[in-house]
């Protein structure tokens, strides 16, 4: 049966919008064009607030909250835009690049990679805090496939889509903190799955050169997303 | 108004980014109107010197000799610009930081090497633990990313930088660009 909807109405960045009670804060900002900045979010895959790219203010509450998992509530004045959020944005992507070794020179993405590009966007042209350079391996042992954990930002699009679109969570994350990993199967190699069916899903949302397919030169290596959005509205239309 | 000093230096970086300048083609004249070149790999001057208004440093700093100099330059420099991504991010010269240099260097030189394997010790300056980004090492006024960063993109830095206004880099450039 159907419940009914619905509407809150709420102020971003002093601009009268209204939302559904069932959408996020990003959600209504994009639906009215209002820019907020995103990673690990996805249109398609359940959002998660991993990166905390996307945090905003809202009047009276003293912590700063991620718009991609906080609902619209009646009244609320959310601001997107302010120079401590600016701030705390660039750290965000500051610490990404410093956690694994971005060369960006000579990464299979470069010039389309969302990493790369919000760092462009935000405007942060270096990294304040010291760089790890940790040493990462690379999985290389799918027929097509590979993973690259010197790129990786553990944004968890992957581990979602292969669990939610595709059925076959292959992927998850391991260890805690700085040592998190994401992981195929058993953390055993790519190659070596056994519940991974070479839909290549994975390779096409993972924002970065942490997923790649092989034998490709880098102009082709631009991510197909399409298919996302696509099954999503099928499968809501079955329901 | 007196000319500004503007001085390059070139630390462990590919000399992509002095091409790239060079690049400016015609534009160097423009600048040089403006400005004299007063130290650089590409003039004939063997003492970085004192009083230098810009100066803009490809590379890494990498090596013993490295740290020293840049620490000089510094020093001479009212607005100093890590240029190029290698100054930026440490890029391609940093990514023998994850194995450890005694590592790289026995990779370089003896196992890949049949006739005398040994490590360079004498007039090759010693490497040091880690190649690490201008900024970490010596404060860096202004971030050129990219690599190399454009003749264009450079051309509008030193434009502004001449006119004594700060430059908005992340308009013109990124990383790896
Ligand atoms: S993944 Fe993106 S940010 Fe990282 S090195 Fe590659 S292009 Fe640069
Ligand atoms: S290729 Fe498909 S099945 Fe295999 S890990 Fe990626 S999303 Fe999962
Ligand atoms: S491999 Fe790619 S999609 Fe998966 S967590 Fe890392 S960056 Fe995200
Ligand atoms: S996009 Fe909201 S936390 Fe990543």
């Amino acid at each position: 049966m159907n419940q009914p909807v619905r509407v809150k109405t709420l102020k971003i960045d002093g601009r009268d919008v209204s939302g559904r009670e069932d959408e996020t804060i990003l959600e209504v900002a994009r639906q009215n064009g209002i820019f907020i900045p995103t990673l690990c979010n996805l249109e398609g895959l359940t959002p998660i607030g991993a990166c905390r790219l996307c945090l905003v203010e809202i009047k009276g509450v003293s912590r700063l909250l991620p718009a991609c998992v906080t609902r619209v509530e009646e009244g609320m004045e959310v601001y997107t835009q302010s120079e401590r959020l600016q701030k705390y944005r660039r750290m965000v992507l500051e610490l990404l690049f410093s956690e694994r070794n971005h060369i960006c020179s000579v990464c299979v993405v470069n010039g389309h990679c969302e990493l790369q590009s919000m760092a462009q966007i935000l405007g942060m042209t270096h990294v304040s805090v010291p760089y790890r350079f940790p040493r990462l391996p690379v999985d290389a042992s799918h027929e097509r496939f590979v993973v690259d954990h010197n790129r990786c930002i553990l944004c968890t699009r992957c581990v979602r889509v292969c669990d939610e679109i595709e059925g076959a969570h292959t992927w998850d994350v391991m260890g805690r903190g700085i040592d998190s990993r994401v992981i195929t199967d058993l953390n055993q190699p790519w190659g070596e799955s056994e519940t991974c069916t070479s839909c290549g899903k994975c390779v096409n949302v993972c924002p970065t050169g942490a997923l790649f397919e092989k034998g490709k030169p880098v102009s082709e290596r631009l991510k197909k997303r399409q298919f996302l959005p696509y099954l999503t509205m099928m499968r809501e239309e079955r329901r | 108004m007196s000319k500004k000093r503007i001085a390059t230096v070139w630390l462990d970086g590919c000399s992509g980014c002095h091409m790239s300048f060079l690049d400016m083609d015609e534009r160097l004249v423009e600048v040089f109107q403006q400005a004299d070149l007063v130290y650089s790999p590409l003039v004939d001057l063997k003492e970085f010197p004192e009083e230098v208004d810009i100066t803009l440093v490809e590379g890494a700093v990498s090596s013993e000799e490295d740290l020293h100099k840049i620490r000089m330059v510094r020093e001479r420099t009212k607005i100093l610009v890590a240029f190029g991504d290698c100054a930026v991010t440490g890029n391609v010269p940093s990514m023998r930081n994850p194995f450890g240099t005694n590592a790289v260097l026995q990779r370089a030189y003896l196992e890949n090497v049949t006739l005398h394997p040994q490590v360079p010790r004498e007039v090759i300056p010693a490497l040091i633990e880690k190649a690490r980004p201008v900024h970490e090492v010596v404060k860096v006024d202004v971030f050129i990313p990219g690599c190399p960063p454009s003749a264009e993109t450079i051309f509008l830095a030193l434009s502004d930088l001449l006119a004594d206004r700060m430059p908005d880099m992340a308009k013109l450039t990124r990383f790896g660009a």
